[in-house]
């Protein structure tokens, strides 16, 4: 029961969840995403209707890995300045090279009244790895929202060599 | 108040070693790390700021405060309170008796701004203005109402959209002068307050929509009629309150879309879809800079037209942050 595939993927055709050892193949997917379990990050994620792998929640789970050039989609709530920003879920899918290899983008999530902290965990990764904070929403986003970002990536992924 | 507080019939002793839903443990770590108190803040830099306000200016912000001050006092007293005995978890309960209590600070701080700035004349006149009011009081006089109903997810919904929007003709201001460097240490404290109010509608939404997973078609679409029946109804007040507040100085209208663009946030905190489009959202970038310095920069890469993207500025990490 370990390995459960989110809804997101169940309904993707084509996408399947593959265990290697101890490892969750993300499988043909363009987007890796982390979402607690209220869940906002990952309803944003479904309305795009892409092909998507989210994150294990907990550590008892095999690790994500993932295969192809991936944007992620993080969420960050709540106060910036006290305790990390980036959930531990997300730190520990990018200690694995692998994974870290293949991002290419970061898309943030969050509320503009948590002040300096709006999407700050997309502002520490994409500093890091040197990949661009490609777009901001809040909660689960907007229809507007979902449209630009759905456009934005599919010119995204044309501009990437 | 005549009617009998409702208290919860059974308690037994917390263990916060079992625990049934995370959310409560993460937030009520976010909420105490968050903890703050208005002693911290030198509010009394602002006096030379507040001298060079106009009159009108003067008295606007006085009467915003008493506004911002009576919601606080019934979410406080009242409504927080009033989400106890609907709890399911006993750590659900603790984290409504942190929401309150923090309401109260939030109160009190007001009260900490007033005496800084203004003299006694000034802040019994706002207040007598409070209680005067119109819109005012039937903003409160409908919170208050459905509080005191006996249906625990309309209770949630009242309070999402007094704690995810009705606070925000009144936070629009300090954000406003912020955005003018005046009021600044006063603009820093109303920021804790608004950080505050959004883990408290992000986690009394999250609750409201663990409490609806189960229910009947026919309830979720009562709910929903309910909700957005209760929404038309405050933001039609919060308009006119606006009106009151702001034509003077004439920023009814930005202050609508800042409404608009909160009132969207707060239905998306009880799980449903943004009301009003993209057109009317449209709130002023150096608003959105005021509440969050990282909100209008960047935004949108997508739309940039190709131009290459600059990293953000440095970010303070923690160290276990970041342990490649």
């Amino acid at each position: 029961m370990l390995l459960q595939a989110d809804s997101t993927r169940e309904s993707t055709a084509g996408t399947t969840d593959r265990v290697t050892g101890e490892e969750l193949d993300a499988g043909d997917v363009d987007i890796v995403y982390f979402s607690s379990i209220s869940g906002n990050t990952a309803r944003f994620v479904e309305k795009l209707g892409r092909p998507a792998a989210r994150i294990p929640l907990y550590a008892k789970d095999a690790p994500l890995v993932a295969r192809h050039p991936y944007v992620l989609v993080v969420p960050t709530y709540g106060g910036g300045d006290l305790g990390p920003a980036v959930p531990r879920q997300v730190i520990r899918f990018l200690n694995d090279k692998r994974n870290r290899s293949l991002i290419r983008g970061v898309i943030g999530a969050g509320n503009t009244n948590f002040g300096e902290a709006f999407c700050l965990a997309g502002d520490i990764i994409a500093q890091k790895c040197g990949v661009p904070h490609l777009y901001r929403f809040e909660v689960f986003g907007t229809p507007d929202d979902v449209a630009a970002v759905h456009e934005g990536l599919e010119e995204f992924w044309k501009q990437q060599p | 108040m005549i009617d009998k507080l409702k208290l919860v019939s059974h308690v037994d002793a917390i263990n916060w070693n079992k625990i049934e839903d995370e959310k409560d443990v993460e937030v009520w770590n976010r909420l105490t790390n968050n903890f703050w108190l208005p002693e911290k803040i030198p509010l009394s830099n602002d006096v030379q700021s507040w001298n060079q306000l106009t009159p009108v200016e003067q008295q606007l912000t006085m009467r915003v405060f008493t506004g911002l001050t009576l919601l606080d006092t019934i979410q406080g007293t009242v409504g927080a309170v009033s989400l106890i005995p609907d709890a399911i978890t006993p750590h659900e309960e603790a984290v409504y008796t942190n929401i309150a209590f923090m309401e109260s600070v939030h109160a009190k701080s007001y009260s900490s701004i007033f005496s800084t700035l203004a003299s006694t004349k000034e802040i019994d006149e706002a207040f007598r203005w409070s209680t005067e009011n119109v819109n005012l009081q039937k903003k409160a006089s409908i919170v208050m109402d459905y509080y005191q109903g006996d249906d625990p997810l309309k209770r949630k919904v009242a309070s999402v959209l007094l704690e995810s929007f009705l606070f925000y003709s009144g936070f629009y201001l300090p954000m406003y002068f912020s955005s003018r460097a005046r009021l600044t240490n006063t603009a820093d404290l109303i920021r804790l307050i608004i950080r505050d109010e959004a883990v408290h509608g992000y986690y009394i939404g999250y609750k409201f929509q663990k409490g609806l997973e189960g229910a009947t078609q026919e309830r979720k679409d009562e709910i929903k009629d309910y909700t957005f029946n209760l929404m038309y109804e405050l933001y039609e007040n919060e308009v006119q309150y606006t009106q009151d507040l702001y034509d003077e100085v004439g920023l009814t209208e930005d202050v609508k879309k800042f409404l608009h663009y909160n009132a969207n946030k707060a239905l998306m905190n009880l799980g449903y879809e943004a009301m009003f489009p993209k057109s009317v959202t449209d709130v002023n970038p150096a608003i959105l800079s005021a509440l969050s310095p990282n909100a209008d920069e960047n935004h949108d890469f997508f739309s940039g037209s190709g131009s290459s993207y600059v990293i953000g500025k440095a970010v303070n990490t923690e160290d276990d942050d970041w342990d490649f």
